[in-house]
């Protein structure tokens, strides 16, 4: 990744910017800041996970000097599939990427983002893992989120619900529509003395859960 | 320099002068606070929108016609993803927002630079109305589909339809020099001049509620609101081809429609538990927010200027 050539970085930075500009022109994606500021502390940002829309969007919410150090945590098959992916998610958005396939991965994923966190980088990481399509607004969490939390108690875990996403582009449709979308980041969840692996991701859940609209006209989850 | 440019620059200095009255009027409540109040802080946002909007909007005068259509264009895409959001619909209605914001929209907005009017005037609430709702039910989905159908129409009407009635406003004009530009700066002026004079003075002095729980607009403050719009058509009816007094009556009428209309998206913004439809435009919501009045001025000021134009 350091050793990309001046105008490659340069361009992977316009194209950054493009894909910023060009969320906030159809989705006119805001966010909410509702239980944090935009502070430059160290975080992982935990959000739910309908499309393949969602990291971008939070991506592109955050103020730029947030989004210089913020790093997402991506599966490997999807964004090494061609030239182009590889290109978004190693240079524009300098993902964390990790293998979802036990038998053909060589490292350990939590190797990985541990070692992100330590060069100063924060996440944003999906724990439902796999893209929630069934009609439960949220799948159980995946071990990742406690993990982190046990090696790496500095770091604030931050609750990131996207709200209305799922209504721009749903499941199977090819044009998105340009339906306004918001982002909102609640107040931060801590790994508590002694608390088991179970216990603190359905707290965590229950966090992130809680900051979805109502259903219905209005709300919009 | 001809005519139009002369009544333009002076009108928008005219505007220039007002706002920069209320801007200083706004920095000496600010010196004088010690502590911010946010009271003044929302009455400074709100003039500071009001540069960018007459700037905007001078520079689209003088820029020609189809950078005022492209305006009113952009502004009716953002009223429509505003209505959309809050609307009911399923994924069997994909396909028809679809073609609403990127075909229906831009269709209707081409035939008000290509000055079509009888195109202009049935597309959506005729032929739209018709065939919009087709689109929807081949997906086979009934479930709440007349709700649907009706608020996706809905939302065409006000954000698109109506709306386009303002910058249609244009080619009113029985020179046809694109003076009627100015018609659009005259409708904007009146119906938000009788807004305000309801919102700062009716609300206070003002009794007997129009819609006690919903809204505290009084019958007095709306009255005050249309009187005033009078005044103004008044003082302004030498940018319009009317006199006097006819320039007055439009824009009583333009008012008192345009006050309606508030109350009207107030009651949907109610029932689905918004305060303001998006957070675009600082200090004043969203485009919805800021444009409510003059949707629902501009078809009738439309319809009776032409009425008037043609009978004279």
């Amino acid at each position: 990744m350091t050793t990309a050539s001046f105008p490659r970085r340069l361009f992977a930075r316009i194209a950054g910017q493009a894909l910023v500009l060009f969320a906030r022109a159809i989705t006119a994606v805001h966010a909410e800041w509702r239980g944090v500021g935009p502070s430059p502390r160290q975080r992982v940002y935990f959000a739910n996970h309908v499309s393949n829309a969602d990291m971008p969007m939070i991506w592109s919410v955050l103020p730029h000097h947030l989004r210089m150090h913020t790093r997402p945590v991506a599966a490997a098959d999807y964004w090494l599939k061609n030239r182009l992916r590889a290109f978004a998610g190693g240079e524009v958005f300098r993902a964390v990427l990790i293998d979802r396939r036990p038998e053909a991965r060589t490292e350990d994923p939590m190797e990985a983002i541990l070692e992100a966190i330590d060069q100063g980088a924060s996440l944003i990481i999906f724990p439902e893992g796999l893209r929630n399509q069934g009609p439960e607004p949220l799948k159980p969490f995946k071990s990742g989120l406690y993990n982190i939390a046990s090696a790496r108690p500095g770091v604030e875990l931050v609750p990131t619900w996207i709200a209305n996403l799922n209504a721009v582009m749903p499941k199977g449709e090819i044009i998105p529509l340009p339906l306004m979308v918001r982002v909102i980041f609640g107040e931060p969840v801590t790994l508590r003395d002694g608390e088991d692996r179970g216990t603190f991701l359905t707290r965590a859940a229950a966090a992130l859960l809680a900051l979805k609209p109502s259903d219905g006209p209005g709300g919009r989850g | 320099m001809s005519p139009f440019l002369r009544d333009t620059l002076l009108l928008a200095l005219g505007v220039s002068a007002l706002l920069l009255a209320l801007t200083v009027f706004g920095e000496r409540l600010r010196a004088r606070r010690a502590i911010p109040d946010p009271a003044v802080e929302v009455f400074m946002t709100r003039i500071d929108s009001w540069w960018a909007m007459v700037v905007a909007f001078t520079l689209a005068i003088l820029i020609g016609p189809w950078a005022v259509v492209l305006l009113f264009g952009v502004a009716s895409f953002a009223a429509l993803r505003e209505f959309y959001t809050y609307s009911v619909h399923s994924r069997a209605d994909h396909l028809s927002l679809a073609l609403a914001f990127y075909i229906l929209l831009p269709v209707q907005f081409l035939f008000v630079i290509l000055d079509l009017q009888r195109l202009f005037a049935v597309f959506i609430p005729v032929y739209v109305f018709l065939l919009l709702p087709f689109v929807s039910v081949l997906r086979g989905s009934t479930e709440g589909f007349l709700a649907r159908v009706s608020e996706t129409q809905w939302g065409l009407m006000i954000a698109v339809f109506c709306l386009s009635h303002i910058p249609a406003l244009m080619w009113l004009h029985p020179d046809g020099s694109g003076r009627g530009m100015l018609l659009i700066a005259f409708l904007i002026l009146v119906v938000q001049t009788g807004d305000l004079v309801d919102f700062y003075l009716g609300r206070r002095a003002g009794r007997r509620r129009i819609v006690p729980g919903l809204s505290p607009k009084t019958w007095e403050g709306a009255l005050w609101g249309i009187a005033a719009a009078a005044g103004l058509g008044f003082v302004l009816s030498w940018i319009t081809p009317h006199g006097p007094l006819t320039a007055a009556a439009l824009a009583a009428v333009a008012s008192a429609a345009g006050q309606a209309g508030h109350l009207v998206l107030r009651a949907i913004k109610r029932d689905r538990g918004l305060r303001d439809w998006s957070h675009l435009i600082p200090g004043q919501g969203g485009f919805l927010d800021q444009l409510d009045s003059a949707i629902f001025a501009a078809p009738v000021f439309y319809h009776l200027t032409r009425l008037l134009w043609l009978t004279t």
